[in-house]
């Protein structure tokens, strides 16, 4: 057979299951996935195999006891999920909390940031194709952090380190000096990583030009963190709407031009200097005095709702909480950074191949916990 | 597709991985090696005291998967509460050290130890006298800093690293 025989051969649309058991979905993600030949005309995502009712949960807890829920939110950066929690019954109650526990949550959500760009990265890079060296590596830096999380929290996975009204317990004398040492690591280690894939031509061919978000759609879509600022869309809660004490650090925020894979990839290697740099300034002026309100145990916020956001690892965490004057709330949803970034996949695979489905979906960055919750 | 640089970039690359190659493993052989867990370890056994418990339930209030549960009976000779029954479902505890936070007495404690498997599941439901503090179950330093401070230095990778280095 020819070229022009087979270039007028007919073919028809064949419906492909990606998942929900499959490696490079991240979790039980499932997309149904309608291809000619190679290439996706279009995808259809199937979510909820890990539904677990986290929201109905919340309104049979009491306000503290929801804290170690939110850690099953996003399980890669569960730091960041507590703090967004914790900032929104802040707000509910009206609550201040001491300087010293602003300081350490903002050390504290930076490192999660560093972890959780860790994963992503390495993951990204494993789905396009630099097969586990550069995920290990990843991984390594990641354990250093959570040694530290270990020290002050007790946990490795599941963390609840922050309560309301500041954080659970005082950091040891010991934390202060290894995050020191941690920090001059760690950029050390980003260095060799951009040294490492950031020139490879094979990364370079499978990730620029590759699933272009146009900014516009970025913004229709309400995407946000890293993939937001992948298509050039400023947009940083840290900067835009400043919480706990971030208005008081120098930090840029990375921003890519095309919007495709590389650009986010790239943007997520910037972060991680930045919040380097915004741990090293805040690390050194962390004041003396109480880590936590005197908040009781049982709190009962007044009549009303509050919506408090943060800026996660991987976009705009919101907890949105109503209140009915008893000791649980009357309803807790949560704006989930995953599910809302997953929805501009589509407009980002269509017309490309299949193996670029998964470097595009690799490059969102998504947890099934928080998509599903 | 284009190579337009002729792999420079993948020799770099290779550059690193080489360098990677040379240096000490991170990794330990766990169980010959073992390293010193964090001193505020949330181990997985709940750990009682039962001569400063006074029967409040405080715990029991405070505990989001409700896995604790006390018994208390009136003393009327001293006039007091007394402490009939204690018990904690494991398989239920998430390990979120609420219960210890709350105890008003510092009757409550987690556990350091780990490698506390069970075979069966009702092994995992655990009662007064199961629940005291003994050699094999040793109290963690979690919101106890004076526990914290005679339990051993945590190994971190950080200094491992290091060390291997010199």
């Amino acid at each position: 057979m020819t070229t022009t025989e087979m270039m007028t051969l007919k073919t028809e649309p064949f419906m492909l299951n990606f998942g929900p058991v499959h490696p490079s979905t991240h979790g039980v993600y499932r997309m149904r996935a309608t291809l000619d030949g190679e290439v996706i005309l279009d995808i259809e995502p199937v979510v909820g195999y890990l539904h677990r009712g986290i929201e109905k949960l919340t309104e049979e807890r009491t306000y503290s006891g929801i804290i170690p829920l939110t850690d099953r939110l996003d399980y890669i950066s569960p730091m960041s999920n507590n703090l967004g929690y914790c900032l929104a019954v802040e707000k509910l109650a009206g609550i201040k909390v001491p300087e010293r526990a602003e300081y350490l949550r903002v050390i504290i959500a930076e490192l999660q940031r560093l972890a959780n760009h860790c994963i992503a990265v390495g993951s990204f890079l494993n789905d396009t194709g630099a097969y586990y060296t550069p995920f290990m590596y990843a991984f390594r830096e990641r354990e250093k952090i959570i040694d530290l999380f270990d020290m002050v929290c007790g946990q490795r996975l599941t963390y609840s380190y922050m309560r309301i009204g500041g954080v659970s317990q005082d950091i040891p004398d010991e934390f202060l000096p290894a995050l020191n040492k941690l920090v001059e690591q760690l950029s050390r280690w980003v260095d060799e990583y951009d040294f490492l894939l950031m020139q490879n031509e094979i990364l370079l061919a499978r990730t620029k030009g590759v699933g272009i978000l146009p900014r516009e759609t970025a913004i229709n879509c309400g995407i946000s963190g890293p993939v937001a600022r992948g298509s050039g869309v400023n947009w940083d809660l840290r900067k835009a709407d400043p919480y706990s004490v971030y208005d008081r650090f120098e930090f840029d925020i990375p921003q890519g031009e095309n919007g495709d894979c590389y650009d986010r990839y790239r943007v997520r290697v910037e972060e991680m200097r930045q919040s380097l740099r915004i741990i090293k300034q805040a690390m050194n002026d962390v004041p003396a005095g109480p880590v936590r309100a005197d908040v009781p145990h049982l709190i009962r916020p007044p009549k009303g709702e509050a919506y408090a956001h943060v800026e996660a690892p991987k976009g705009e965490l919101g907890y949105y909480l109503v209140s009915d004057n008893s000791i649980a709330p009357y309803r807790c949803h949560i704006r989930p950074t995953s599910l809302i970034n997953l929805t501009a996949l589509r407009e980002m695979v269509k017309g490309w191949k299949v193996a670029d489905l998964i470097a595009i979906f690799g490059s969102i960055d998504i947890t099934m916990g928080e998509v599903d919750r | 597709m284009k190579f337009e640089r002729y792999g420079i970039g993948l020799i770099k690359g290779m550059m690193v991985t080489i360098q990677h190659l040379l240096r000490h493993p991170t990794v330990s052989q766990y169980p010959e090696q073992r390293l010193n867990i964090s001193r505020r370890t949330r181990g997985n056994e709940l750990i009682w005291s039962r001569e400063k418990c006074t029967g409040c339930a405080t715990c029991a209030k405070t505990c989001p998967q409700g896995a604790i549960e006390i018994v208390t009976s009136t003393n009327l000779a001293d006039n007091k509460y007394e402490v009939e029954t204690y018990r904690v479902d494991t398989g239920y505890c998430i390990q979120c050290g609420l219960c210890v936070e709350a105890c008003p007495y510092d009757a409550l404690f987690m556990g350091y130890s780990f490698e506390r498997a069970k075979y069966r599941r009702g092994d995992l439901v655990q009662s007064d006298d199961e629940l005291l503090e003994s050699p094999e179950r040793p109290a963690s330093g979690y919101y106890h800093p004076e526990i914290a401070e005679k339990l051993p230095e945590q190994t971190l990778l950080i200094d491992k690293i290091v060390e291997k280095r010199k």
